[in-house]
C-alpha cells in the first residue's frame, strides 16, 4: 500500500536515480503516451507532485500473454519503473505475497482508496452456471470485478480477453465469457489484441498517471491514438496491395518478394491496431513483416471469422468450406435452371393466349397491298 | 372478345424513373464488378513493379464512386415517389390494402404458376413486381449502410462516415464485410429473374414492357382501361 504524499519522483529519489535519470524518464513516458518531447516539463511536474494512484490487476479468464506482454515494454526504464514504483498493490502474478496476505492487501486498498485506485482487468468473465468457472478465493470472477470496479477511478480492460471475450468466447461460448464493459456500469478503456503491443499499454498507464484521467476513446472505448489506424493502412507492403501484386500460396516468388498477403487471409483492411507504426519487441518485427497476415486478434469476433488463411470468411451455415460465393453461385444457378423452366412452361401453358393474340394481330394488321 | 382492338399509348415512366432505372442499373453492374473483384483480385501478370500499376487501386476507387452515384440515384428516386405520377409514386411499392395482397396472388397464380385467367391487368407495376422492389429497396439500404461502413475509415470527411455506426451493430467490420460481400449474390439473382420477367411480359402480354423504360410509354387495350 502506497504512503501517502508519495509522488513518482519521490520514489524514485528513494531508489537511488538522479534528477536527470528522471527527466529522462518523463520524456520517454511523454513520447510514449503520445505527446511528444514538448510535453516532457509537465509530464516531470506532474510526477513530481502527484501522488501515485494504487494499482489493482485482476486475472480472470485468460492465458497471461496480456502480463508477459506487459512486462517486455521496449523502454526498460519506463517498464521498471511502472512495475517498481507505480504502486501494483495487487496482481496475482506479480505479487510476492500470497493467499489471506495478498487478499487483505487488496481490500485495504478498495477501502482507503475508493474511488480513486486504478483498475485493470486481463481476462474474460465467465457468466453462465453462475460463474463456477472462474473462482478465485471462493469468490467468482463477476463478483471480484464489480466490487473492484465500484470504487475505481478508472477501468482498463487488458487484451482481448476483457475487451470483446476472445478465444474463450468463440462459439458457443461454453462458460458465457462476458467483456468487462458488459458487466460494470463505468467507461472502460479497451486495450484490445492478443496480447496488445506493450508499449500501447505501458502509455495508456502513464496517461492516466499523468494525466489522471482516461485518454480519448473511439466508439469501441478503445484509445484513439493507437486503434484509430487499420493495419492495412499503415503496412509497409500497402503499395502491393494497390498495384494487385499478391502472394498466391506461402511460398511462391512473390511471398520471397514481399507482397501483400490479402489473398492469404491478411486481416489487416480489417484490423486497428498500432502493430504496422509501433511494432513490436522494441520496434524489430510485427506478423506481416515476418510474412504472415494479420489474424486480426485486436478486432471484436476475430476468433470466430475463419479459415484465418483464406481472404473470405466460411458462411454460416453452409459447411466450413462454403464462402457467400460458393453459396451465391449455386443459388444463381438454381435460379437459372428456374428461369429457363419458366419460360419453356410459358410457351406450353400459354400456348393458346400468345397463339391468339398472334392470330389476332396478323387479322388486324391493314395488308400492304391492300393500303397501297 | 371484340375482333378489332384499339389501343390507347399510355406515358407510364417519366424520364427520372428511366433516368434512375438506367443510372441504377449501371452503378449495380459496376459495383458487382469491381466489388466481387474487390474480394477476390484475379492473378494478373507479376512481371511489373509496384510503382509501375495500381489497377487494384482503380478497381477500389471505381467501386467507391459507383457507391456514391448508387446512394445519390436511390435518394433521388425516393424523392420522386412523393412527386411523381401515380405509376413512380411511393405507394404502389407498399401493399396496404386488401386488394393489393388479392393482386399478388392473382398474379404469383397466373405468372408464375401460369394457370389460366384474365387476372388484372397493372399499367405501372404489377402488385408483386411493386413488393419485390419495396423489398429490393431495404436490400439496397442494407447494401449503401455497410458499403459506407467500411468506406469510412478510409474517409475523412464526415459523409463517408455517417454509417461508422454499424459497424459496432453488427459486432466487426469482418462481419460487415462478409454481409456486404453475401449480398452481391442478391444482386444476381435480382437481374437475372428481372430481366428474364420482363421479357416474359412483353412476349406474353405484348404491351411494350421492355421498350417502355426506353421511352416511356406502354400500351394498353381501351376496354381494359378503367383507372
Amino acid at each position: 500500500m502506497p504512503r501517502a504524499g508519495n509522488s513518482l519522483w519521490e520514489v524514485m529519489r528513494e531508489k537511488g536515480y538522479s534528477r536527470r535519470d528522471f527527466m529522462q524518464f518523463c520524456t520517454f513516458a511523454a513520447t510514449a503516451a503520445g505527446l511528444g518531447t514538448n510535453a516532457s516539463a509537465a509530464v516531470a511536474k506532474a510526477f513530481e507532485k502527484k501522488d501515485r494512484p494504487p494499482v489493482l490487476w485482476l486475472h480472470f479468464q485468460e492465458c497471461t500473454c496480456c502480463s508477459e506482454s506487459f512486462i517486455r515494454a521496449s523502454h526498460p526504464m519506463v517498464a521498471d519503473v511502472l512495475l517498481d514504483a507505480i504502486s501494483l498493490d495487487y496482481d496475482e502474478t506479480l505479487q510476492a505475497a500470497a493467499g489471506h496476505q495478498a487478499e487483505k492487501c487488496k481490500a485495504d486498498v478498495m477501502k482507503a482508496y475508493a474511488g480513486k485506485y486504478i483498475l485493470l482487468v486481463e481476462g474474460s468473465v465467465p457468466t453462465k452456471e453462475n460463474g463456477v468457472f472462474c473462482m478465485i478465493g471462493g469468490r467468482t470472477a463477476e463478483d471480484i470485478l464489480k466490487e473492484a470496479a465500484a470504487g475505481a477511478a478508472a477501468i482498463v480492460a487488458w487484451g482481448n480477453c476483457a475487451s470483446y471475450g476472445c478465444v474463450q468466447a468463440a462459439k458457443p461460448n461454453p462458460t458465457g465469457a462476458t467483456a468487462i464493459q458488459k458487466l460494470v456500469n463505468k467507461p472502460v478503456i479497451n486495450v484490445p489484441g492478443c496480447p496488445p503491443i506493450a508499449d500501447v499499454m505501458v502509455a495508456i498507464v502513464t496517461h492516466i498517471l499523468m494525466f489522471g484521467r482516461m485518454p480519448e476513446l473511439d466508439s469501441q472505448g478503445r484509445p484513439k491514438e493507437f486503434y484509430s489506424r487499420r493495419v492495412h493502412d499503415t503496412c509497409y507492403r500497402r503499395p502491393y496491395y494497390d498495384a494487385g501484386l499478391f502472394v498466391e500460396v506461402f511460398d511462391d516468388d512473390n511471398a520471397r518478394k514481399g507482397y501483400c498477403l490479402y489473398k492469404m487471409g491478411c486481416r489487416g483492411p480489417l484490423t486497428y491496431n498500432a502493430c504496422a507504426v509501433t511494432k513490436w519487441n522494441g520496434g524489430t518485427s510485427y506478423p506481416i513483416q515476418s510474412g504472415h497476415g494479420c489474424l486480426g486478434c485486436s478486432e471484436n469476433g476475430f476468433w470466430d471469422n475463419g479459415p484465418f488463411y483464406r481472404h473470405l470468411p466460411s458462411f454460416p451455415g453452409f459447411g466450413i468450406e462454403s464462402t457467400a460465393d460458393t453459396v451465391g453461385l449455386t443459388l444463381g444457378a438454381a435460379a437459372a435452371v428456374g428461369v429457363a423452366a419458366h419460360a419453356v412452361s410459358t410457351n406450353i401453358r400459354k400456348r393458346k393466349l400468345i397463339h391468339d393474340q398472334v392470330v389476332e394481330a396478323v387479322k388486324d394488321t391493314p395488308d400492304s397491298k391492300e393500303v397501297e | 372478345m371484340p375482333s378489332t382492338q384499339t389501343y390507347r399509348r399510355l406515358y407510364v415512366w417519366e424520364m427520372p424513373v428511366r433516368l434512375y432505372h438506367w443510372l441504377n442499373a449501371l452503378a449495380i453492374a459496376v459495383l458487382a464488378v469491381t466489388g466481387y473483384l474487390i474480394g477476390r483480385p484475379f492473378t494478373v501478370g507479376y512481371a511489373q513493379e509496384a510503382s509501375f500499376q495500381y489497377w487494384f487501386g482503380t478497381v477500389r476507387f471505381l467501386h467507391f464512386m459507383a457507391g456514391y452515384v448508387f446512394l445519390f440515384n436511390m435518394l433521388v428516386r425516393t424523392y420522386w415517389g412523393f412527386v411523381g405520377n401515380r405509376f413512380a409514386s411511393w405507394d404502389k411499392f407498399i401493399p396496404l390494402n386488401r386488394q393489393a395482397w388479392r393482386d399478388i396472388v392473382e398474379v404469383l397464380r397466373i405468372d408464375i404458376l401460369q394457370t389460366r385467367g384474365t387476372g388484372p391487368i397493372h399499367i405501372g407495376h404489377n402488385r408483386l413486381a411493386g413488393l419485390i422492389y419495396f423489398v429490393t429497396f431495404f436490400i439496397f439500404m442494407f447494401q449503401g449502410l455497410t458499403g459506407f461502413a467500411l468506406y469510412g475509415p478510409m474517409s475523412h470527411s464526415v459523409f463517408g462516415n455517417l454509417a461508422a455506426w454499424v459497424v459496432p451493430l453488427m459486432g466487426s467490420e469482418a462481419v460487415v464485410r462478409q454481409w456486404h460481400h453475401a449480398m452481391l449474390w442478391f444482386y444476381v439473382l435480382f437481374t437475372l429473374v428481372h430481366v428474364y420477367l420482363v421479357f416474359y411480359h412483353d412476349y406474353v402480354e405484348g404491351r411494350g414492357t421492355t421498350s417502355s423504360m426506353v421511352g416511356g410509354w406502354k400500351f394498353e387495350r381501351e376496354d381494359r382501361l378503367d383507372d
